[in-house]
């Protein structure tokens, strides 16, 4: 399988690489890791006419903190992410997340800004980015906006980034000392998307939900936050019982597409019980 | 027609150059182009891990790279392993172990495990399944993948230490 002719760029900085997107425009696509625009270009149903590479963009890559914030490169692969001693200390659930994605090989090439940017919603950067409140900068040939997660996910294969910017990093607040947290998947085998999964953050005081955060992969076209499931604990001690309520609500959210991995009941019976793995865990966790 | 583009690369230690177009995937340069067939087509979707070859410092899956990528990397494949026509611990390991039957997966089992034991020379038997889970084989049933490593990361470390 070899993808359709197609002309090669690889920028050496952001705003060469910004002057080629608006240069070839509806033409381009960029590449970040590869690993799922290469795929879909051997299978023709991507064929664009210009690649623009960011894999030689220094400054995309790399994660730091800033006063209460993570900033994480968009080029950063998972293996990085998985590797980082900032992120075991001060954002775990990150690397949970990143530990379930694919396989070690394409770890090494996947990234972070890649898999949000794709639109996928069977990839699970969306749904951690969403329990995690995480926001997105995105740069245009002229200026710099930042998207909270919550209103960047808007289809399946459709998010608010405009067709002349680039992903450059990705903000990630770092999550209150002592939060619980749980990235739960289901997946048939290693390197296959979920069946379903649940991430969860989750903040206790005395007992009682003081905060609590929500988001499913692969159970609808974007990854969905289970709001409502979200109001039923606040405020209240997360017992199993509850727990099993608020998986509940998020299952009424649920609108998965049939395929390979089974049907819509199946899959919204999975996101109930990947939910309430996740809160049970979080539960645990939380000091 | 897209631009052919010449690219460079060092090859098991040696500078090889190649004109190809940009839409030529890596694992095509080495076999067709290079000679190098011991990195192997399997699925040629990015699962099997049968085409693994180590790209600066990484394991990667040659059929989801693009040649063209590779501008001043350095590659190792299997064909840079034994060296002197010793074998490398992980070559023997797999030779003395069984792991292997058909013996297709094994050059991208080995260059795998070689990048592993280099990031963690002394694993544990889970962290071994794990961190080589994105190579499949058909036949071992993977247990004497497992004692392969374990008994190469051994003799490696033996060898570090004298």
């Amino acid at each position: 399988m070899i993808p359709r002719q197609f002309e090669y760029h690889a920028p050496k900085t952001l705003p060469d690489a910004l002057g080629l997107l608006k240069q070839f425009g509806d033409e381009a696509k960029l590449l970040a890791g590869g690993h799922s625009l290469l795929p879909m270009m051997k299978l023709r149903f991507a064929q664009p006419e210009h690649l623009i590479d960011l894999g030689n963009i220094a400054e995309l890559k790399g994660i730091r903190q800033d006063g209460d914030t993570l900033l994480i490169g968009a080029m950063t692969t998972e293996n990085e992410i998985i590797w980082s001693h900032l992120l075991q200390n001060k954002c775990p659930l990150l690397i949970e997340g990143a530990r379930q994605i694919s396989d070690p090989q394409v770890r090494y090439k996947g990234t972070i800004g890649g898999d949000i940017a794709h639109g996928d919603p069977g990839n699970d950067h969306p749904a951690l980015m969403l329990a995690l409140r995480a926001s997105f900068a995105l740069r245009g040939a002229v200026a710099e906006r930042v998207v909270p997660a919550d209103d960047f996910f808007i289809g399946s294969y459709e998010t608010a980034m405009n067709p002349d910017e680039i992903m450059t990093q990705i903000r990630v607040p770092v999550p209150a000392q002592g939060a619980g947290y749980c990235y739960a998947k289901l997946k048939r085998k290693t390197g296959d998307f979920a069946a379903a999964a649940a991430a969860v953050v989750l903040r206790l005081k005395g007992g009682v939900v003081e905060d609590v955060r929500i988001a499913l992969t692969n159970v609808g076209p974007t990854p969905l936050r289970a709001t409502k499931a979200e109001e039923l604990l606040r405020r209240k001690k997360p017992d199993d019982g509850l727990i099993v309520e608020a998986a509940r609500l998020a299952m009424s959210i649920c609108a998965p597409s049939a395929d390979q991995r089974g049907d819509a009941e199946y899959k919204t019976a999975m996101a109930g019980e990947m939910t309430i793995r996740a809160l049970t865990t979080a539960r645990q966790r939380a000091a | 027609m897209a631009k052919k583009r010449a690219v460079a690369f060092k090859l098991n230690g040696k500078d090889v150059d190649v004109v190809v177009e940009p839409r030529e995937l890596l694992i095509h340069t080495l076999r067709e182009k290079l000679q190098h067939t011991g990195p192997h087509i399997g699925c040629e979707t990015s699962h099997c891990g049968a085409c693994t070859v180590d790209l600066n410092g990484m394991s990667v899956k040659s059929c989801t790279v693009l040649t063209v990528q590779c501008e001043g990397a350095s590659l190792l494949t299997i064909e840079g392993f034994a060296q002197g026509g010793e074998l490398h611990a992980l070559q023997e390991s797999f030779h003395l172990d069984h792991a292997l039957q058909c013996g297709y997966c094994t050059p991208g089992m080995i260059t795998r495990a070689y990048r592993l034991l280099k990031e963690n020379p002394n694993p544990t038997e889970e962290e071994i399944r794990y961190w080589m889970a994105g190579n499949l084989c058909r036949c071992t049933g993977y247990q004497n993948i497992v004692k392969a490593v374990q008994s190469a990361a051994k003799k490696l470390s033996a060898s570090a230490a004298a």
